[in-house]
């Protein structure tokens, strides 16, 4: 409604108005009571079904000798150590690349050309879907190693392509917020460009820097469809990360899932150490606890770091 | 104070990273006191080679409960040897086979025309052969169980089976349904059916349309593939998906390994003959025994199942997976292992140890010699 | 650390080079490390290229032959093939983007402005907590769990709302749909929609509040004046972020979701529609070369779809990403600026 060049709003009653504003609040408490559903549930399934399985002998045992449902059982330790490994690697090919890219926009190129299409091209890469980041890393390593090339490092190459994004940004971040005057004091005092990004910048943004590099490997940590593609599954403990298929905690998780049922005979089940039909889906709960334990210690680590180390006075 | 934190946090990172490896480089988690029962064990015999070193086959995953147990067994006798099988589908098995990357591999269905030309290559001048070294029943597998029906063999006919699977038969209680069940006719309910299939490649679809299309030609009328050929129903990953879908809700009914299928559930008897066959040991060795065997001049055996036959006992719908190696090598250690492995699989200690851990059928009498023939013409020739 | 000249010797002159060009080396690096980024993304379209190009362009009876295979004998055509597959992947990611959205904002309203201090920094650490399960812990969740007790809801809604199109059908027994992945993908988007529309709604500046409320609004008539519009455009990246999540999802699709080849709008019924990116991991280990090449082809479809919708996300929001307000993808601890600062002006 237009009256005398003034615009306003349909009139309402004030009841009117209260009614709608009750009506939100209760629809947005709602939302969240129903946000925190989920989590609840997830959390809930996966300690009671997990904790069945999950034991010492669990954590330290891999898969080589273990037949079907039959004792002993096995455990997931190639799983773990394979996701160690190649997540390790994945955070040496990433963060040097990250830190560096991070360096060169916000001290070098601020706010230029080249510094727009990085940052362009860093969130075109943080889009790409994670499959396609696994069927990269094959087509790459098969186009100069010839198909079938599968193994460890492969799949880090394709965890870092998911990583580097995150590390960009949360390192330009942290050495944006570092404040001018610190480096021109340095400037001042004679000290070259470089020394002060080593020594001033870096070191003040460290712990900020470390939290993202542990919440970005928290993210890549459980990510299966690359490494399902790229790195595979194997039963014993391989720690080559250039030769054969290394197993890693997701696809530990859902390889079991995948194969299902044991077949047991009725004396088997009987035994003093019987066979057990359901075990595998017994080891992808207990795999899956392994996994969300982990996720959730990174990302507790991240925070304490940042919180501990930061510095609060700058 | 800057300094001081960013140290301790440096040396905390690095006390973690050394804790890290230490445990990693800790113990190799292998597992002891395997459950295999000792008469499954293979003999040893005393004119064996001793051999030694990695060696690798991919293929199959129907088969890989089985080689699991074979791994077991035959370190056995050679223990110090390192197996290990991938599971990554018989497309992908045999393709690392073609390239050299593994010695064997397992496959739900034997090789077609290219892959044995590819297969020259990599043996020499001579075509590769497949040769039969798991077999089991495939069960048709239903969830009817709050009518109480999964306790009762349902009896269906070839034609029936192809009708509810293509969709033409809807519900529980039609007619050709009643008429072949008279006696629990009034326990069948009414409830939709719905077929669950296998929505990746397999050879048990293979081996289920084949059957089909041989037993119920009309009903049947596409030609058989790994990948399933109707829409009706739900489609599972993996026989376990299957399982777990027929599992999940009632009025389903799948196709699955017969060793696999959960105790619970109903299992479908097939008319052969003149009377109603469930998939057990006996039917399907029964089965086995009644196959042919193609005829082939470079050691092939090739197993055609007898899906028509109308002989008691008999059960007609069953997946046989292949193990493919070349029949000649340049290299002596690479031939003897490939012939002490593929004698072990096949013979009966090792089928007898297959059977009990995976539930596969241990081959037929007619099948085993064929294989052995083939086996023993493995041979080194100079590079 | 202060670097001081001296003419005296030999190795100080050494010294004194080498500083001068550990500058411009230091600068160098920086610089390579920064188009090494755009190396990898040119590999990345250029390797999928050319594994992707036999499928595309090469020698036709071998793709023929795949395609025929991968698709069941139902076609041979490349973009015959991939359709249903996009159409499948739109469909799922659209439909959890629509959910999550409502919720998210619900959510990411009531931390900033209705809940107390330290209930909101709970909530917003639980919902932080939901974005690091990992999605096969979804998919293993959504597939033992919430499918086998979901059917009686999908049961009602396709009693009393089937005259919807997207409710029409018989509802399937078990509900492995599209309906019931949504629902998962919903949960799995909701805490990154979430995070960052938390972060917009709490940059609102509080003068453009006050002055609503002391104009005599109610609360949500603030949020609908002040809060709202000015998170406009911050609202709208966050969708984006969460539809490119989406539409990437592999796992929680691969492990739930029954697939079919058809371009099928009903919800509640199994085998209609299947995602590009759960057909790959699901055909991948039994395809030989030639299928593996039709396969990457899809997952260069892919690719494109989820660059458009970043380009989209760009032009909707209309300024560069490299700015100090927002970024796509902040420090995660920058929520709630907890932890640590994460501006100048903190």
């Amino acid at each position: 409604m237009q009256r005398n060049g003034l615009i306003t709003s349909p009139i309402r009653s004030l009841r009117s108005r209260q009614y709608h504003d009750h009506a939100m609040t209760i629809l947005i408490y709602s939302t969240a009571c129903l946000a925190l559903l989920p989590l609840i549930a997830i959390l809930w399934s996966t300690i009671s079904h997990g904790s069945t399985r999950f034991d010492w002998y669990f954590l330290t045992h891999n898969m080589k000798g273990v037949v079907g449902g039959l004792y002993p059982y096995g455990g997931v330790l190639n799983a773990i150590l394979g996701t160690l490994l190649i997540t390790i690697t994945a955070t040496l090919i990433s963060v040097p690349i990250g830190l560096f890219t991070a360096i060169y926009m916000v001290e070098y190129a601020h706010g230029g050309v080249i510094s727009t299409m990085i940052s362009f091209l860093v969130d075109v890469m943080s889009g790409i879907p994670s499959i396609v980041a696994g069927l990269f890393a094959y087509a790459l390593f098969s186009f100069f190693f010839g198909p079938g090339c599968i193994n460890g490092f492969v799949g880090a190459v394709a965890l870092s392509i998911l990583m580097i994004p995150t590390v960009i940004r949360s390192c330009e971040q942290m050495l944006d917020i570092v404040p001018r005057d610190l480096r021109e004091a340095s400037y001042a005092l004679g000290a070259t460009k470089s020394r002060t990004i080593i020594n001033i910048v870096l070191r003040s943004s460290l712990p900020g820097i470390v939290s993202g590099v542990l919440l970005a490997i928290a993210r890549v940590i459980g990510e299966t469809a690359p490494l399902l593609i790229a790195s595979g599954s194997v039963s014993f403990t391989n720690l080559n990360l250039f030769n054969g298929r290394m197993s890693s905690l997701p696809v530990y998780v859902y390889n079991q899932y995948a194969e299902g049922m044991a077949v047991c005979s009725a004396s088997a089940r009987a035994a003093v150490h019987p066979c057990i039909p359901g075990i595998r889906m017994e080891r992808a709960w207990a795999a899956a606890l392994v996994l969300i334990l982990i996720v959730l210690f990174l990302n507790l680590i991240g925070r304490f770091i940042s919180h501990r180390f930061s510095v609060s006075h700058l | 104070m800057n300094q001081h934190h960013s140290q301790h946090l440096l040396r905390m990172i690095l006390s973690c990273l050394i804790i890290f490896f230490t445990l990693s480089s800790a113990g190799c988690g292998q597992n002891l006191g395997n459950n295999i029962p000792s008469i499954s064990l293979p003999k040893k015999q005393k004119d064996a080679v001793a051999l030694s070193g990695n060696y690798s086959g991919a293929g199959a995953s129907s088969q890989q409960s089985a080689i699991q147990t074979w791994i077991v067994g035959f370190n056995e006798l050679q223990p110090a040897v390192n197996l290990s099988y991938d599971p990554s589908g018989s497309g992908a098995g045999v393709a690392t086979f073609l390239n050299g990357a593994n010695v064997w591999a397992g496959s739900d269905i034997p090789l077609n025309n290219e892959q044995l030309r590819n297969s020259e290559t990599i043996c020499h001048g001579h075509t590769a052969f497949d040769l039969p070294d798991y077999a089991a029943p495939i069960a048709i597998t239903y969830n009817l169980s709050s009518y109480g029906l999964n306790a009762k063999h349902l009896h269906l006919t070839a034609q029936v089976i192809a009708e509810i699977f293509n969709g033409t038969i809807t519900n529980w209680d039609s007619p050709q349904i009643k008429a072949l069940n008279p006696s629990i006719a009034s326990q069948l309910p009414d409830l939709s059916i719905t077929p669950v299939w296998r929505s990746d490649k397999s050879g048990t679809t293979k081996n289920f349309e084949e059957y089909l299309a041989a037993a119920a030609p009309h009903d049947w009328t596409k030609t058989s593939s790994e990948n399933w050929s109707y829409q009706a129903g739900q489609g599972a990953k993996g026989t376990s998906g299957v399982i777990q879908t027929v599992l999940q809700a009632e009025g389903t009914i799948g196709y699955a390994d017969a060793a696999q299928v959960t105790s619970g559930l109903g299992i479908v008897a097939v008319h052969v003959g003149t009377n109603y066959v469930l998939p057990t040991d006996i039917a399907t060795s029964n089965a086995l025994s009644q196959s042919t065997i193609l005829p082939s001049t470079t050691g092939r055996v090739i197993v055609s199942l007898p899906h028509t036959t109308t002989v008691a006992n008999t059960y007609p719908i069953d997946l046989v997976s292949y193990a493919i190696a070349c029949p000649v090598y340049t290299n002596n250690s690479k031939a003897e292992f490939v012939k002490q492995w593929l004698t072990y699989i096949d013979s009966v200690e090792g089928q007898d140890a297959a059977h009990m851990t995976s539930g596969s059928v241990p081959l037929s009498h007619n099948i085993r010699t064929k294989v052995m023939e083939t086996i023993q013409s493995i041979r080194v020739v100079a590079s | 650390m202060i670097h001081t000249s001296s003419t005296h010797s030999t190795s100080t002159f050494v010294s004194r080079t080498l500083c001068r060009y550990a500058d411009t080396i230091f600068k160098y690096i920086t610089l390579i490390a920064g188009l090494i980024i755009l190396f990898i993304l040119t590999a990345v379209t250029v390797f999928l290229l050319i594994q992707a190009a036999p499928a595309m362009v090469g020698d036709k009876n071998q793709t023929v032959w795949a395609i025929r295979s991968l698709s069941g004998g139902r076609t041979i055509h490349f973009w015959t093939y991939v359709g249903p597959l996009i159409f499948g992947t739109i469909l799922t990611s659209f439909l959890a983007l629509v959910c999550a959205l409502f919720i998210a904002l619900g959510v990411a309203l009531f931390i900033t402005q209705y809940a107390p201090r330290p209930l909101a920094f709970i909530l917003s650490h639980v919902i932080d907590l939901l974005a690091a399960v990992p999605s096969v812990i979804f998919g293993l969740w959504g597939g033992l769990v919430l499918v086998p007790s979901t059917y009686p809801f999908w049961k009602w809604m396709n009693t009393y709302f089937g005259w919807i199109p997207l409710f029409s059908g018989q509802a399937s027994n078990p509900p492995r749909t599209v309906a019931t992945v949504s629902l998962v993908l919903t949960i799995m988007i909701l805490p990154i929609i979430c995070s960052m529309a938390r972060d917009i709604f709490q940059q609102t500046p509080v003068l453009l509040k006050e002055a609503a409320l002391g104009l005599g609004a109610t609360q949500w008539e603030m949020i609908k004046l002040a809060v709202l519009p000015f998170g406009k455009k911050g609202v709208i990246s966050a969708a984006m972020l969460g539809l490119g999540r989406a539409l990437g999802e592999t796992m929680a699709v691969l492990m739930i979701l029954s697939p079919g080849d058809l371009y099928s709008w009903k919800l509640l019924v199994a085998s209609q529609n299947q995602t590009i990116a759960a057909n790959i991991a699901a055909q991948f280990p039994e395809s030989d070369s030639a299928g593996v090449s039709v396969l990457i082809a899809t997952g260069l479809v892919l690719f494109v779809i989820t660059f458009l919708v970043n380009i989209a996300a760009h032009h909707l929001t209309g300024n560069a990403i490299h700015t100090k307000q927002k970024n796509n993808i902040r420090h995660p601890l920058c929520i709630n600026k907890q932890f640590i600062r994460c501006s100048e002006t903190d």
